[in-house]
């Protein structure tokens, strides 16, 4: 492909795991029409229920934080809307804590906030999800190290290649330079594709307001469509 | 604007959200020509990775599975020649891509293998164990495990 490519590297010193994790062999290519233009996985079985996509009506009271609407396209590498794709996120609290069992952070759990959500993408290839803006929170990469507030996101799309697990943040984030995993990407454009833009038109008045994201995809839907 | 969004790791915090009920079985256990596939995640320092997450799929199979502390993992297919294989971790800034082939498969006639040096081609292949099927899988060091640019 000529497109251009910001993908981080695997070997990345400045975050510690990738030392022992990076492989050092050379990667294998393969002709892209037998590896990555194979089908996507079949991830159908993987449950989304409406419910799923509104991580602030999960529990029993509304959880604590800055209430936001967090919507994007999905498309291909032609531009093309990728439609019912599966879309998953999950983040940390408001408070920068993760529900999750592995997170020691001393920072307060919600009872009414797990951090995780599940959607398809629509006939136009939008994803929608209402959520609590997340905190930022420390980790042991290097002294006094903290991750910039962020999503993760997870994406299948139409083929082997089109498969994408990444992180979104938000504009205007004074963590955002000093952070090792987003500056694994060298290229400052690459950076801020994974920057998400406050999006005045889609904010609910007296409601919440709304981060806008588009999400590029690799590969192209090889089933032709009418638009 | 039709640059692809840039990867970035899974993190050590998916445990609460990518799994999901049954989600290591592609086909049910003990339905007909399920198999069992179980292996672990070792780092270049061979010390178990316990904070993976691997998918594995063929045709209209799809399964997932976390990784323990043991960095085990375990999937149930149909048997098939070969299956492809995604690997997330913390520390993995992209996922890596593999192939698992079958013991039994036609591997000296199979086009992928070809184009993988001899003397690594053993690294895509699972040996029979009891019960099924074992795939380690080698993100690094003497045994890395042969990974696929994406």
């Amino acid at each position: 492909m000529t497109e251009p490519d910001f993908e981080p590297p695997y070997l990345f010193p400045d975050y510690r795991a990738t030392l022992l994790r990076a492989p050092r062999r050379e990667l294998v290519h393969l002709p892209e029409e037998w590896f990555h233009r194979r089908s996507g996985p079949a991830f159908g079985r993987v449950p989304v229920k409406a419910e799923d996509s509104d991580l602030t009506r999960q529990h029993r009271g509304e959880p604590l934080g800055e209430r936001i609407i967090l919507t994007g396209r999905v498309l291909d590498s032609d531009g093309r809307p990728v439609r019912g794709t599966l879309v998953e996120v999950w983040q940390a609290n408001a408070a920068g804590r993760y529900v999750d069992p592995v997170d020691t952070h001393p920072a307060p759990l919600d009872p009414n906030f797990t951090g995780a959500g599940r959607c398809l993408t629509d006939g136009e290839g939008i994803y929608r999800f209402v959520t609590v803006k997340p905190g930022a929170y420390p980790w042991r990469n290097h002294p006094n190290a903290w991750r910039p507030a962020h999503v993760h996101f997870s994406l299948f799309g139409p083929q082997l290649a089109s498969r994408l697990v990444t992180q979104m943040y938000f504009p205007g984030d004074p963590l955002i330079p000093l952070d090792p995993i987003l500056n694994s990407i060298a290229d400052a454009r690459g950076r801020d594709l994974l920057v998400a833009k406050f999006d005045p038109q889609t904010t609910e008045p007296e409601w919440a307001l709304a981060y806008r994201w588009d999400i590029i995809l690799r590969g192209r839907d090889a089933t032709p469509s009418e638009s | 604007m039709t640059v692809p969004t840039p990867s970035q790791t899974v993190g050590p915090f998916f445990g609460f959200a990518m799994p999901f009920e049954g989600d290591a079985h592609a086909v049910a256990p003990g339905s007909d020509g399920a198999i069992r596939i179980e292996g672990h995640v070792l780092d270049g320092a061979g010390e178990p990775v316990p904070d993976a997450v691997l998918e594995i799929s063929e045709g209209d199979q799809f399964a997932r599975c976390a990784t323990d502390r043991e960095g085990a993992f375990h999937f149930t297919v149909r048997k098939a020649p070969h299956f492809d294989v995604l690997v997330f971790a913390r520390g993995l800034l992209r996922h890596l891509a593999t192939r698992l082939y079958l013991p039994d498969a036609d591997l000296d006639g199979d086009p992928f293998l070809q184009m993988v040096e001899t003397e690594r081609r053993r690294t895509l292949i699972a040996s029979a164990s009891e019960g099924g099927l074992r795939f380690d899988i080698h993100l690094q060091g003497d045994q890395e495990t042969v990974f696929f640019q994406l």
